[in-house]
């Protein structure tokens, strides 16, 4: 199975605490949120630290580079098979997302990787991964 | 046991705002208990027991703990009785701490109905077309739209189990080959047919590296318990099956630091319940373990600690889950892997089937010889995502 994946994606949900992390991706930056309370980094972002509760969270700005930590290829999906993982960031948090650019039996754990956006229908673009 | 004065209520804070344009119900959630654990000199590191109604945005209580990162929390209720619920949660916080399961619990309400977030949406649900925020699900934006199912999210644990331990396939197969064994034997069952190793792994791929045969069954169905005091039980003309011990836990990435998803609430619950029941892994006679996959089964027989980390490919493998031949039967009703999953909910046939085991009225081809001591847990949500664990140990008295 050599085919590159795709998959259509849906509009994201965007609430009050992740429109700018939606307005910044369509613009092509992708971009996490770290505590300057604690200054720890988290996935997905929140006005409010999980690690220290401060609400002393602010928007950076990231390479999107990290390596896969796991994965798994759908077959059963109409519009063709699709892989969602993890991707642990370099800044060491991991993130929900899906690989495209790469075969089925092109992915590996460990792998090196690096977010792209993805249009969707009619929402803002979705950050995604595909090989480095 | 009664509550007189087990408890204390040492926290309260109501929220300032009255119109809140500018936050979200979950922050709100989360000011909210903040303000309450400052007042009460406490810290959210200091919870153990988490309480929330209908009001809060997503999967039961399960995205507010994740959302707020509450690392341990060993207790949960939802209980929705509309205005009135957190009355409702302050009696079953009070009853959980009497009875010594619990310390801190917190309770938190919030909402926004003077900004459009009146009644939280379903996890998962469809963003607005119009290009509307929402108030859902804080987690809603960056999960639901990378199509992931239940298929997929346990196959990603599967995927890292195999990556660190060298888990295989095969040994996979064998719980779905354990399960059908005993199935055979259910006449209600959905699959009754006898499966080889051979013929799961050669099943098609549902999501890697789970095949059709790792999945478990969709059934329509239903199912009931019904728990006594200790006189009504003396009153009743049937085989008393007596609880001694339990435990519940949930497990999520709590902002993606230390991902570990080859390790389930189970490594909380296991210890817990068999400490209360004041016994261990091995001296059970029989186990309902959930299977949605057959990677929960492997995952939590680790867990649970009836074999070391990493080593469950090996434990459930030649048949050592089959009743008469392996050391541990386990989900002799065929479990959800073959019998059944009633509308995806497998909890309840969890008990059922060990309640038949302890009163020796499982089918005589599967009966455990002298079942006095027996295990049933529970997996909810997705090993990949979030997810609730409970385990409970039971005993056949007299």
């Amino acid at each position: 199975m050599s085919e590159i994946m795709t998959r259509p994606i849906p509009a994201p949900a965007v609430s009050l605490e992740t429109k700018p992390f939606f307005d910044a991706a369509a613009e092509g930056r992708f971009t996490i949120k770290r505590c300057t309370a604690c200054g720890e980094a988290h996935w997905y972002p929140r006005a409010i630290c999980p690690y220290c509760h401060s609400d002393r969270t602010v928007w950076e700005e990231s390479a999107g580079t990290g390596a896969i930590y796991t994965y798994s290829v759908m077959w059963r999906s109409p519009s063709g098979p699709y892989a969602i993982g993890y991707v642990t960031l370099d800044e060491g948090i991991a993130v929900l997302t899906n690989f495209v650019d790469v075969a089925p039996d092109g992915l590996a754990i460990g792998m090196r990787v690096k977010v792209k956006f993805q249009p969707t229908e009619g929402g803002p673009p979705v950050p995604v991964f595909a090989p480095v | 046991m009664s509550i007189r004065g087990k408890a204390y209520v040492m926290g309260a804070f109501e929220h300032p705002t009255r119109d809140a344009p500018d936050r979200t119900t979950a922050q709100l959630h989360a000011e909210s208990a903040r303000g309450a654990l400052e007042d009460a000199g406490l810290s959210f590191d200091d919870v153990d027991a988490y309480f929330c109604a209908g009001d809060a945005p997503g999967f039961g209580a399960m995205s507010m703990i994740d959302y707020m990162g509450l690392r341990n929390v060993r207790h949960m209720d939802t209980t929705e009785t509309g205005g009135s619920s957190y009355l409702v949660h302050l009696n079953h916080a009070c009853q959980a701490i009497a009875e010594g399961k619990v310390d801190v619990a917190l309770i938190t309400l919030a909402g926004r109905p003077r900004n459009g977030g009146g009644r939280p949406g379903i996890p998962g649900a469809a963003a607005p077309r119009d290009g509307r925020l929402v108030d859902g699900a804080p987690e809603q934006g960056f999960e639901s739209v990378y199509g992931g199912s239940t298929h997929n999210t346990y196959g990603m644990c599967a995927m890292r189990h195999m990556y660190e331990y060298g888990t295989t396939s095969e040994q996979l197969a064998w719980i779905k080959v354990a399960a059908s064994h005993h199935a055979q034997w259910n006449e209600h069952a959905f699959l009754k047919d006898v499966v080889t190793v051979e013929q799961v792994v050669n099943s098609r791929m549902i999501a890697d590296p789970l095949h059709l045969l790792d999945c478990c069954v969709v059934t329509d169905g239903g199912g009931a318990v019904v728990v006594t005091s200790p006189a009504v039980a003396r009153s009743l003309n049937r085989p008393k099956v007596r609880v001694l011990g339990a435990a519940e836990a949930p497990k999520m990435p709590m902002g993606g630091r230390d991902l570990d998803l080859t390790t389930c609430a189970a490594v909380w619950t296991g210890p817990k319940a068999f400490a209360e029941a004041g016994v261990t892994p091995a001296d059970m006679k029989y186990a309902s373990i959930y299977d949605s996959f057959t990677i929960t089964v492997l995952m939590t027989l680790e867990d649970l600690g009836f074999c070391k980390k990493g080593e469950g490919g090996k434990f459930v493998a030649d048949g050592n889950l089959i009743s008469g031949v392996g050391k541990l039967p386990f989900n002799t009703d065929g479990g959800g892997l073959c019998n059944n999953h009633p509308t995806n909910r497998g909890g309840i046939t969890k008990i059922i089937e060990t309640v038949r085991q302890l009163r020796g009225e499982a089918h005589p081809k599967v009966q455990v010889p002298n079942c006095d001591l027996a295990l049933a847990h529970g997996t909810g949500g997705s090993l990949g995502v979030r997810h609730g664990s409970a385990t409970v140990i039971m005993e056949r008295e007299g």
